[in-house]
């Protein structure tokens, strides 16, 4: 059967055999679920989830300049990561807008590991080895080098130290066990807002470990689930809350920014952060029945203010939740809004980041 | 949730509807196949009772974590009856979606238009070809 051209992770066997959900996901077949989104964004919640985030890509960046060009191409002061070291920052275009937001593993004392978007990963790597020629680094694309698995709940880290036997990496930091004879990296990172890591490893060996890591009751999840868990901790999704028109300052990602590095975009972006955006980006929630999606627009009556970048049924809150562009004046805890949803008004009301806490 | 099921003495719609017809008056509700591609229900909007219902187009949505999707009417009607517990439990519509999970009951204005609907054999085929 043709699955049109789309690429497929090695866990894909593993995925279809258990009956996940597959859809196209930014040129891979992914599975957007197993048992249910509800259930395994519970599982992540209160026990330990995993997700196969293979489609993600890797880029080695390595050499005497190599320092030098991240702090050219990367937003926050990368200056700042030791040895063992992550860093999430935005890959910003000479305007301010966002080509991608990642993580920077700081591997060895001029060797870091990029991690980017399955959707950027030729647009980064062409726009990093076009930066780069001025310095004496090395850029090189290492996507087919690594599987990658996402381990992430409040006890991600007992269960998979019990079943594979290896030293995690604190928050922030990564360690190189060997898991199942190979060498691997472990990052103490993700998308959930839980604790967990995110283990980067030998593709070959990968269904090996997946299969481990069943047996020792890590529930298998989704995209679905991923989607409904980054959001109810507000973290940004490329492509949805950030796009190359858009700055750092205006998603409320000025934290990540330093201007004070010289980075590309760094100009625009301290002039967005002392004079203040047209727009910013404000969590809400939707009390009572439906849920804003993506794509519809935010009112004040008759006057159109925004537009929602993500949104969801958010299953830890019970409710309609997500991330929407308002005028800034708007953007402030408690504002009341209207969403039009399908040629309904629904309630909407901004609320603080972020919009789930564990309790 | 149960496994896929395609009840012999339902009338299928290909828009993934299904209609239980008794005497002059059907209920109608989505198929498990609609269920399935929907993933876990998290709102109904029922219509309002006494609403006209016209063969073919959306008379309420259904909404999943992920997706919102339209009810579309098997046949045209009357409404006599909502399921007022889905507005509770709409997860019904996924756990039993040719039982708890039906969503309304209507008087039906043409019974000839039941000769355009098709029989479970018939549905089976046609899921066969999504």
């Amino acid at each position: 059967m043709s699955n049109g051209g789309l690429r497929r992770t090695p866990l894909y066997e593993l995925h279809a055999e258990r009956g996940a959900k597959l859809v196209p996901f930014a040129g891979w077949e992914m599975p957007v679920s197993y048992e249910g989104i509800r259930e395994e964004h519970s599982a992540v919640r209160t026990h330990a989830g995993m997700f196969d985030v293979s489609h993600m890509g890797q880029v080695e960046v390595e050499g005497p300049g190599a320092l030098g060009f991240l702090q050219l191409v990367l937003s926050n002061d990368v200056g700042k990561v030791a040895i063992g070291g992550a860093q999430y920052s935005c890959l910003c275009n000479e305007g301010g807008g966002v080509i991608d937001d990642l993580f920077a593993y700081r591997l060895g004392g001029d060797r870091y590991l990029i991690v980017t978007n399955a959707a950027n990963h030729e647009t980064d790597l062409a726009w990093l080895g076009r930066w780069s020629r001025d310095h004496d680094v090395a850029v090189r694309d290492v996507a087919d080098r690594y599987a990658m698995v996402a381990v992430q709940g409040p006890h991600a880290r007992a269960v998979l130290s019990g079943a594979l036997g290896i030293e995690l990496p604190a928050r922030f930091h990564v360690s190189h066990p060997r898991i199942g004879g190979r060498p691997a990296l472990v990052c103490g990172t993700g998308y959930t807002g839980e604790d967990g890591v995110e283990i980067l490893l030998d593709p070959e060996i990968v269904p090996a470990i997946w299969a481990e890591l069943l047996d020792a009751g890590v529930v298998p999840c989704g995209l679905g689930a991923r989607d409904t868990l980054r959001l109810e901790v507000c973290y940004p999704l490329h492509g949805n809350e950030l796009t190359p028109e858009r700055n750092p300052i205006e998603a409320d990602l000025g934290w990540c920014c330093a201007e004070a590095t010289g980075f590309l975009g760094s100009a625009a972006i301290a002039r967005a952060r002392a004079e203040g955006t047209v727009e910013r980006l404000a969590p809400f929630l939707i009390e009572g029945a439906g849920i804003a999606r993506q794509g519809n627009e935010v009112f004040v009556a008759e006057e159109q203010v925004g537009e929602v970048t993500s949104g969801t049924f958010a299953p830890s809150l019970e409710q309609g939740a997500g991330m929407a562009y308002v005028r800034a004046e708007l953007a402030e805890p408690g504002t009341e809004l209207e969403a039009d949803v399908r040629g309904k008004r629904r309630p909407l009301r901004v609320a603080s980041k972020p919009l789930y806490r564990r309790s | 949730m149960p496994d896929a099921s395609y009840p012999d003495d339902l009338r299928y719609h290909e828009e993934h509807d299904w209609a239980r017809i008794e005497g002059d008056v059907a209920t109608f509700g989505i198929t498990w196949y609609a269920q399935d591609s929907l993933g876990e229900v998290v709102f109904y909007d029922p219509p309002e009772l006494g609403a006209a219902l016209s063969k073919g187009t959306s008379y309420a949505e259904v909404e999943s974590v992920k997706a919102v999707s339209d009810v579309i009417a098997p046949l045209s009607g009357e409404i006599v009856e909502v399921n007022s517990e889905l507005e509770q439990n709409p997860e019904r519509i996924n756990e039993d979606p040719y039982g708890a999970g039906w969503l309304v009951k209507v008087k039906l204005s043409d019974p000839a238009e039941l000769e355009g609907l098709l029989s479970a054999d018939d549905y089976r085929k046609l899921l066969e070809n999504e």
